[in-house]
């Protein structure tokens, strides 16, 4: 493999530096890959400007290898420029080309300034690596702040979709929908838990009507939820059980004997009020209450 | 392949090192970013096996180290002591099994709470148990 | 040596845990509850333990043989307090403290206690 050196490299793109700059603008600028729509010249200008004379302290610091102490500056600017990059839509490759159009204005003032073949070829691959790396290392931090995005969206998308509704004073209610995986679950149970602190209630209705199938990772979870709950001073009741999820758990062998079950949220309302010491009473539809309009008037 | 950032020595010879360890997770956890939820599982692993290190294993050390793996970060801690040694870590590992009068929760629960969990036993050579949680 | 303080009011003895304790300090805690129930006849205890930002199954068991000491004095426990994150951990860990009550505060445990106090 070629020796790795920089000597020449760092004084030569020093004292070229604004020529280097402008040779890399005018390839960015002209490649798809400067994404016009996104970003104007005067911002992809001074990101460059500041990659590059951070890059030039770099390797006249520490040669080629991005790893070390002396790149961290080079390697934190590259983050910032990079997370930018992937909020503001740009793919990975996209932000990549980046660092790697970087190479063609470097390569030519290498063997513009280097007659020696054996330094030429040495400085050349050094830059390279380190280019490469570099590259890689945008594409990596990319990916991740894309991930980030996507969490923080499936996070909020998770919210949206398990509501807590406070049924009554005291009483909570979480109607699950759809297909309760681990993360999903797990989610669900956090934002029931604080709801309980939040609401002070002291009944909570986990409601599974609309969950189509419960395993035994989900009936795990659930309980686990319950039992949770109950730690903090809550009690859980179960409601909306279809016979098809009841053989299921009986199937299963799941125990349910600490969890009170009821086929309906109504039903399960009701006990909850009962719980309560609370009772729906009928309001008398013909006793009218005396106002002066229609109290009795005796002649 | 996962470096450490950055790494903390403590021992485990007494009741009071078990909080000092407890409060070192609880700080490297948060200083890794981890969920409220995630930090409460990692602590209460770290008192788990730090109490089993003194009161089974006769004491030893506990190593709290931070992890980098490409973009992740994680906590990793080992739990080491020279004592007697585990001699069916199958059984010791059954929820409820117990030699020492507790709940025999330790070692089964603190692999339940982490991502990542081994562990290395000798009869009366030691023994080393390491757990590990990603962000 | 330090010691977790416990309040009397009224029949009721309430402890409030505010410190990351050690082995030594929660079993003192335990020693000294069970002998001021002997000693004051309370018919209640109400451990609040908002600040404590982990349980371990050693304070675990310690909240559950307070509760089964208390019981046999004649006393009824509740638990207050537990934050979300403990709980979910708690579970996790393997622990359910079914032997003792909780209530989500201090206002709704005392609640609770006095229902049982006057029920029996």
């Amino acid at each position: 493999m070629p020796t790795t050196g920089t000597a020449q490299l760092a004084p030569l793109l020093k004292a070229h530096e604004s020529e280097v700059l402008n040779d890399w603008m005018s390839l960015q600028w002209k490649s798809i890959s400067a994404r016009r729509d996104l970003v104007n010249e005067q911002e992809l200008q001074r990101q460059s400007k500041d990659f590059l004379s951070a890059f030039i302290k770099a390797v006249g610091d520490r040669g080629a290898d991005i790893t070390a102490a002396e790149y961290a500056p080079l390697r934190e600017l590259l983050a910032t420029i990079s997370r930018m990059r992937a909020h503001q839509g740009f793919s990975p490759a996209e932000t990549a080309t980046f660092i790697y159009s970087l190479k063609q204005p470097i390569f030519t003032l290498l063997q513009r300034h280097l007659p020696d073949a054996q330094a030429l070829a040495t400085e050349l691959w050094s830059a390279n690596v380190a280019l490469d790396s570099l590259g890689l290392l945008t594409t990596d931090m990319h990916q991740k702040t894309r991930e980030e995005v996507i969490a923080r969206q499936q996070q909020e998308m998770m919210e949206l979709s398990t509501p807590v509704v406070t049924l009554w004073n005291g009483v909570l209610a979480l109607p699950l929908i759809g297909t309760l995986d681990s993360a999903r679950t797990q989610v669900v149970m956090e934002s029931l838990l604080q709801r309980i602190v939040d609401s002070g209630a002291s009944i909570a209705i986990l409601d599974i009507t609309g969950v189509p199938t419960v395993d035994t990772l989900v009936a795990q979870h659930l309980l686990k939820t319950v039992a949770a709950a109950r730690l903090m001073g809550a009690d859980c009741i179960i409601s909306g059980i279809r016979p098809q999820i009841a053989q299921t758990i009986v199937h299963l062998g799941v125990e349910l004997n600490s969890v009170i079950t009821k086929a309906t949220l109504a039903d399960a309302f009701a006990v909850a009020l009962k719980r309560l010491g609370l009772a729906v009473t009928k309001t008398g539809s013909d006793a009218k209450a005396p106002t002066p309009s229609n109290s009795p008037e005796r002649a | 392949m996962a470096t450490t950032t950055s790494r903390e020595d403590f021992p485990l010879t007494s009741s009071e090192h078990i909080v000092i360890v407890r409060q070192a997770v609880r700080r490297r956890a948060v200083e890794s970013g981890f969920s409220l939820v995630d930090q409460t599982k990692i602590v209460t692993a770290a008192s788990e096996l730090a109490r089993n290190t003194l009161m089974h294993g006769g004491g030893g050390v506990a190593v709290v180290e931070t992890l980098q793996n490409g973009t992740r970060t994680g906590v990793r801690l080992t739990f080491e002591d020279k004592g007697p040694g585990i001699p069916n870590v199958e059984l010791a590992m059954r929820d409820g099994y117990s030699t020492g009068g507790g709940l025999g929760l330790g070692l089964s629960g603190a692999k339940r709470l982490s991502n990542e969990f081994s562990i290395e036993t000798v009869p009366n050579n030691g023994t080393r148990v390491v757990i590990a949680r990603w962000k | 040596m330090e010691r977790i303080p416990i309040l009397k009011m009224g029949s009721y003895l309430l402890v409030s845990i505010q410190v990351d304790m050690h082995d030594r300090l929660a079993l003192q805690l335990q020693d000294d509850l069970t002998g001021r129930i002997a000693a004051t006849g309370a018919r209640g205890v109400l451990i609040d333990i908002s600040a404590l930002e982990m349980v371990d199954s050693f304070i675990g068991r310690m909240l559950g043989n307070i509760a089964a000491m208390s019981r046999v004095l004649d006393a009824s426990t509740v638990v207050v307090g537990m934050r979300p994150a403990v709980a979910i951990t708690l579970v996790e860990l393997g622990m359910e403290l079914t032997g003792v009550r909780t209530a989500l505060d201090v206002e709704s445990g005392m609640a609770l206690l006095s229902t049982s106090v006057d029920g029996g």
